[in-house]
């Protein structure tokens, strides 16, 4: 992949905004290591961390030198979405918020892959990384919907509580060449046809909170985000200037 | 996912008992024929039920070893100083539970599903490797652990490569090249601390004075206090005894610390010239055996986490066998109607 530096504002502010996204949701997958429900998925959420962690790092050095970003950056400078900072809560809340983001970055990516703009090079290899998260996303929310009473409880509150961070995906990024309102509509279609398949019930209430639309992208983010950066950043601002 | 009944099948499956017991001395007579004659012993083959229950016993251990020890590093996945570190940080610990996978499937192979397994290990029937019950207190113990622990592996695993048993020696080679991997990195991540800041040189020499002990413990209690070595020996599971491989290990890391410029905490490291071989100092095994025991300082831990993980998983795995069981019996039903 080609480190482009961006070459005006505009496209360093949607490098940062999709970097952000990327390392903000690695590290909530992350936290996973060791914890997982099965060994296999060790192996998968490790695998989609790390394809996201690539991203992401491409992504920022498209802004300037990846570690100061990620690490010397206080909370209200990051501009990712809300919903890749939401904690991991149970397995179903995880598996619900890959659905949302990764077939979101799906569309996203395959339009922008598609253009010839300065994220064509990249999205043109993540989009075939985010196919698979999709699908890993996918398949878990067929099995927990339609699993035991229990997984079909779970599931259902999982999507039920983060719907409402869903609408700030399609706010417009300044600097992506986007047809924001084309890909809104393809998603929900998309979200709402697997949910009906895992005979999910397709959440009524907002998609949006009711002052948050759009607010991670202008730097503003929910409580447990503070504490993520806190344990992210501690080691590497207790030793000033020192290299890795 | 397979589901845990379709493991089980597979692993009945696998090996089916002799006939009657006149044919047994033929077949020990071709068993230890093959063993002799360094051919590899397949799951299908006819082999003593000792030389089963020792292989179940040692590749169970190593598959625990595997997946418990992701513990002591993933505590840093969250914290790693650079987001270079933290991706080969993450890859590490993923291809530990990769190892896992692959050693409960070769333990598949000889009737042992792996769920049998894990209920040994979070019941405390089956044990892991001592070493992960030590913790990992800053940064660099990640880089102690790459450098000291996988190396300390890889000199025990490289001749296993070479094991009796097919499917564990296969799953062994692979095993090893990932290992060799992590123990470069581990390496690496030392030498940039000890040639950072003071913080980071002292932060390095710390982790090694804590890590250099344990690690030579890894290789098991000296050769005359060993209770399984003389027959693993002589089936060819096991290669070279406990002492044999502790001092390789030490030999390789001398010159290692060196250019690390780190030093290892025994006054009585010292060249051999008549040996041709470094000697050491006295192990302390009281704490090895105190700490195989239980009473390490992450004994409970380690292995509280690991039942609540798989505890908190249930309804996942439970999730995924209904679903599939769904899926299978309304495939059948399109197909007859
Ligand atoms: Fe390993
Ligand atoms: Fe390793």
């Amino acid at each position: 992949m080609t480190t482009t530096p961006a070459k005006d504002t505009a496209h360093a502010a949607a490098a940062l905004a999709l970097g952000d996204d990327a390392l903000v949701l690695s590290h909530r997958l992350g936290e996973w290591a060791g914890h997982a429900p099965v060994l296999e998925e060790e192996v998968a959420l490790a695998n989609i961390a790390l394809d996201l962690l690539g991203q992401a790092r491409v992504l920022l050095s498209m802004v300037g030198d990846e570690d100061e970003l990620a690490y010397l950056r206080e909370e209200r400078a990051f501009r990712n979405l809300q919903l890749v900072e939401q904690p991991n809560g149970d397995f179903a809340h995880t598996i619900a918020r890959q659905l949302f983001f990764s077939a979101h970055q799906y569309l996203l990516y395959g339009e922008l892959a598609a253009g010839n703009g300065p994220f064509a090079p990249l999205a043109g290899k993540a989009v075939k990384e985010t196919a698979y998260h999709r699908d890993h996303a996918e398949q878990w929310t067929l099995r927990l919907g339609d699993g035991t009473d229990e997984s079909h409880a779970r599931m259902q509150r999982a999507v039920d509580a983060l719907w409402r961070h869903t609408g700030e995906m399609f706010q417009p990024v300044e600097g992506l060449d986007v047809d924001w309102i084309g890909l809104e509509t393809v998603w929900l279609e998309w979200v709402s046809e697997v949910l009906r398949r895992a005979t999910l019930t397709v959440p009524e209430g907002p998609r949006t909170g009711a002052w948050t639309a759009g607010a991670g992208r202008q730097g503003l983010h929910t409580e447990p985000f503070g504490r993520m950066l806190a344990e992210m950043q501690h080691l590497h601002r207790s030793h000033p200037g020192a290299t890795w | 996912m397979a589901t845990a009944a379709a493991r089980d099948t597979a692993g009945s499956q696998a090996y089916d008992a002799p006939a009657g017991a006149g044919d047994t001395a033929g077949y020990e007579r071709a068993f230890d024929a093959a063993v002799a004659a360094d051919e590899r012993i397949e799951p299908r083959d006819w082999m003593p039920d000792a030389y089963r229950a020792t292989l179940v016993r040692q590749i169970a251990q190593h598959a625990h070893s595997e997946i418990i020890g992701m513990q002591p590093e993933a505590n840093w996945i969250t914290r790693a100083p650079s987001l270079r570190r933290k991706a080969i940080l993450m890859a590490k610990v993923q291809d530990e539970a990769g190892h896992g996978l692959y050693l409960y499937s070769a333990a598949e192979t000889l009737g042992t599903s792996r769920d049998e397994l894990l209920d040994k290990l979070h019941s405390g029937r089956q044990k892991y490797s001592s070493i992960f019950n030590y913790p990992t207190l800053t940064w660099a113990d990640v880089g102690a652990i790459g450098w000291l622990v996988d190396g300390a592996a890889i000199t025990n695993q490289v001749p296993l490569c070479r094991c009796s048993y097919g499917p564990y020696a296969r799953a062994m080679v692979r095993i090893c090249k990932e290992e060799s991997f992590h123990q470069r990195q581990g390496y690496e991540l030392l030498l940039a601390l000890s040639k950072g800041t003071p913080e980071q040189h002292a932060m390095a020499q710390d982790a090694v004075d804590r890590w250099w002990w344990p690690s030579l413990m890894m290789f098991g209690p000296p050769d005359d206090e060993s209770q399984h070595s003389a027959q693993s020996m002589a089936w060819k599971i096991k290669r070279h005894s406990n002492d044999e491989l502790r001092q390789r290990f030490v030999d390789i890391c001398v010159p290692q610390a060196e250019s690390l410029g780190l030093t290892l905490p025994d006054p009585d490291l010292k060249w051999n010239e008549e040996r041709g071989q470094h000697d050491f100092g006295a192990i302390d095994w009281s704490e090895f055996w105190d700490v195989l025991k239980g009473n390490g300082p992450c004994n409970e831990q380690r292995l509280t986490r690991r039942r609540q993980a798989h505890e908190e998983g249930a309804w996942v795995r439970e999730a995924a066998a209904a679903h599939a069981a769904k899926h299978t019996n309304s495939e059948t039903g399109a197909a007859r109607a």
